[in-house]
């Protein structure tokens, strides 16, 4: 009964945040709920015994990701104005689509409705059942999304990586060794003749 | 914890891993290169791609065997697709070399992208799980996006790109959707199971099921660039650097067959019925729009973008037959599209040089006067593609045709072949203004002997094989258990 509660709890807290998400004008504090929802969400799988799972999302998404989002949003100084303005226009469209989502959902759900997984035994690992599948069942798909993020940090790279000749830098161990020939230069000219 | 797969299932995997180990390697070594020596990188790239072909080409198994928990599977087809992949991305890099270097972006990344991107296309070929297919799909794309938006001096480029990321991305959603409604119906990714758990699903789960089908067939339809989902194809293939064109347009079309096939044929023969529709419309609609609005085209590659996107019109008419001689068409003509779209980009990159690039129609006027050779050449990749006999556009057109009437769409085999012959004033065209056209340049043609070597065995491949498609045809059938005509 408790655990019901609690759930609803943290559900109604969840829907709250993420409706704030996207609906505060300041995109910092548009962050931070975003960070209530994750920490909701976590909370939600703990219930669910995906113990795991709840503190990857709290030390990965809301821990680092989340923060350098902060940063990133506290950085560059965006006016949000603009963009909110085609909000009601957008508005139709995306209530249409979220409404056709949850109908489809509602179907897939109610024509399938199976039921509830069994209750782990206590002394289960949460850790040891997905790396046992992660690294034995499924490790092929598992090598190839590591390599998908090799080939997005390389992207990465490649695209944003500037050759030296666009940046200006001093070379101090090159300015230290200046000869006088390098930067003085006599030349003969005949004296100016006296009017 | 015990392994779930042996040694005989790594060495099933041995090109995939050969490729990956090489493609790290070189990435290692060309940061320590400098700018005079990444010729080193083209070659030991080139040589990866040979390697991971002989690779390919001497173990061609009888059966399918199955590996890595049932996430790959190796049987003919994806030994022939794989090859002809790996053939194919050879021979783009061998245009894009001296392209490259014109415009100062001859890097190591480019080369060690594509290699990924080949990787991805391997993958997507060799998956028996919706999750490789899915996972193969996002390492190709996501090098396809970098590779495009690499020259970044272009402005069109990056236009060109971040269309190609958001529309990738919509459709990889899509295709996510499908997937995973599917997964919610059946309970299971692998698709040998799929295929069972559809067979035996209850009447009620059906609507449901072509609801994530349609999902499905949209995404892929998105991948291939079948109308009403090609609206990025023209955009992309005009704004990215030829030789990323050239590289898109080819190879990753031999991987979208393959999981079409796999998704469709082998996951979900049961629904047989009703993707066979769809692709119907898709193909229709795809031969229709590709070939008439390639007529309104001032610019070569916009062009060659909408002869595209009626050629994968032609290729779904095989598969939408559902018979093995159907997809052994289909294959046959998706490997000679390639070769096509190999040779029909690499004439642009031939006739550009730095600063200039000859992707206008009239850049082509007078071809016969500056060099006849190469107007030779692009005449036989224009009238292959329109599909005149004997070239090799011909045969494809031909098997394709031959098994819709034989399956009794008699009308839908009409409706091609007009759009055939529309389509055939647009190739016509060109080469009237090479042979009847008086030439606005008069520059001699520049280009390495690397180039010249493989534009004109490009060209006269497809004139041999078009003498001879037995050939590449009996390999088709047979890689579908098929015996040769």
């Amino acid at each position: 009964m408790t655990v019901k509660l609690i759930f609803y709890l943290f559900a109604a807290i969840l829907i709250f945040a993420a409706v704030r998400v996207i609906t505060v004008r300041n995109p910092v504090h548009a962050a931070l709920y975003l960070v209530l929802a994750f920490f909701t969400t976590s909370g939600i799988w703990l219930i669910l015994q995906a113990e795991f799972l709840a503190i990857a999302l709290v030390l990965v998404y809301v821990g680092a990701v989340m923060v350098l989002f902060l940063f990133i949003l506290m950085m560059l100084d965006i006016n949000l104005a603009p963009l909110r303005e085609n909000f009601t226009r957008y508005l139709p469209v995306g209530l249409t689509v979220s409404i056709l989502i949850f109908v489809e959902m509602t179907l897939v759900v109610k024509v399938l409705s199976k039921p509830a997984p069994a209750d782990l035994p206590a002394a289960s690992s949460n850790i040891q059942l997905l790396g046992e599948q992660l690294y034995s069942l499924y490790v092929y798909p598992f090598e190839i999304a590591a390599v998908i993020l090799l080939v997005a940090m390389i992207a990465a790279i490649a695209l944003t990586l500037r050759p030296k000749r666009w940046s200006k830098y001093r070379k101090p161990e090159q300015q230290v060794n200046v000869r006088r020939q390098d930067r003085l230069r006599l030349i003969n000219m005949p004296a100016e003749p006296k009017d | 914890m015990t392994f779930t797969f042996t040694h005989s299932e790594l060495t099933l995997l041995l090109p995939e891993i050969t490729l990956l180990t090489m493609a790290c390697l070189i990435l290692v070594i060309d940061a320590f290169l400098s700018d005079e020596q990444r010729d080193l990188t083209f070659q030991l790239t080139q040589g990866t791609l040979i390697g991971t072909a002989l690779l390919v080409w001497f173990n061609v198994p009888s059966e399918p065997i199955f590996a890595m928990s049932g996430f790959f599977i190796h049987d003919a087809m994806a030994a022939m697709l794989k090859f002809f992949t790996l053939l194919v991305v050879f021979w783009a890099f061998l245009y894009s070399r001296q392209y490259l270097k014109d415009r100062q972006f001859f890097k190591g990344e480019y080369f060690v992208l594509g290699l990924f991107a080949t990787l991805g296309m391997m993958i997507m070929i060799s998956a028996h799980n919706l999750l490789t297919i899915y996972l193969g799909l996002e390492l190709l794309s996501l090098s396809l996006y970098t590779m495009v938006a690499m020259h970044r001096s272009s402005q069109t480029a990056s236009e060109a790109a971040m269309k190609y990321f958001v529309l990738g991305a919509l459709a990889s959603g899509l295709l996510l959707y499908g997937i995973s409604i599917i997964y919610g119906v059946t309970g299971s990714l692998d698709l040998s199971q799929l295929a069972v758990a559809i067979k035996n699903s209850p009447v009620e789960h059906h609507t449901l099921l072509t609801f994530g089908l349609v999902f499905l067939v949209i995404g892929l339809a998105f991948k291939l660039g079948a109308v009403p989902f090609h609206v990025w194809v023209p955009d992309v293939y005009q704004g990215a650097p030829t030789t990323v064109t050239l590289f898109i347009s080819s190879a990753p079309k031999l991987a979208a067959f393959a999981i079409l096939m796999r998704i469709l044929v082998e996951g979900m023969s049961s629904l047989q019925t009703d993707w066979q529709n769809m692709l119907i419309l898709l193909s229709i609609l795809s031969m229709g729009t590709g070939n008439l609005l390639a007529i309104a085209q001032t610019n070569l590659k916009r062009m060659l973008a909408y002869s595209t996107i009626a050629h994968v019109g032609y290729l779904l008419l095989g598969v939408l037959t559902v018979t093995e001689t159907g997809y052994a068409a289909s294959m046959f003509y998706v490997v000679v599209y390639a070769l096509m779209s190999l040779g029909g980009f690499g004439m642009i990159i031939l006739l550009s040089r730095a600063g200039f690039e000859a992707e206008n129609i009239t850049d082509f006027k007078g071809l016969n006067q500056r060099n006849s050779w190469y107007a030779f050449i692009m005449m036989i990749l224009m009238l292959s593609m329109a599909g005149v006999p004997p070239m090799l556009g011909f045969w494809a057109k031909l098997s394709v045709l031959s098994q819709v009437i034989q399956t009794g769409h008699v009308w839908l085999a009409v409706i091609a072949v007009i759009f055939a012959i529309i389509g055939a004033f647009y190739y016509l065209r060109i080469i009237w203004m090479m042979y009847f056209e008086k030439a606005e340049e008069t520059q001699p043609i520049q280009a390495e002997p690397l180039m010249q070597i493989a534009i004109s065995a490009n060209g006269l491949v497809i004139l041999g094989l078009g003498i001879a498609p037995h050939i590449l045809m009996s390999l088709c059938l047979t890689t579908f258990g098929l015996s040769s005509y």
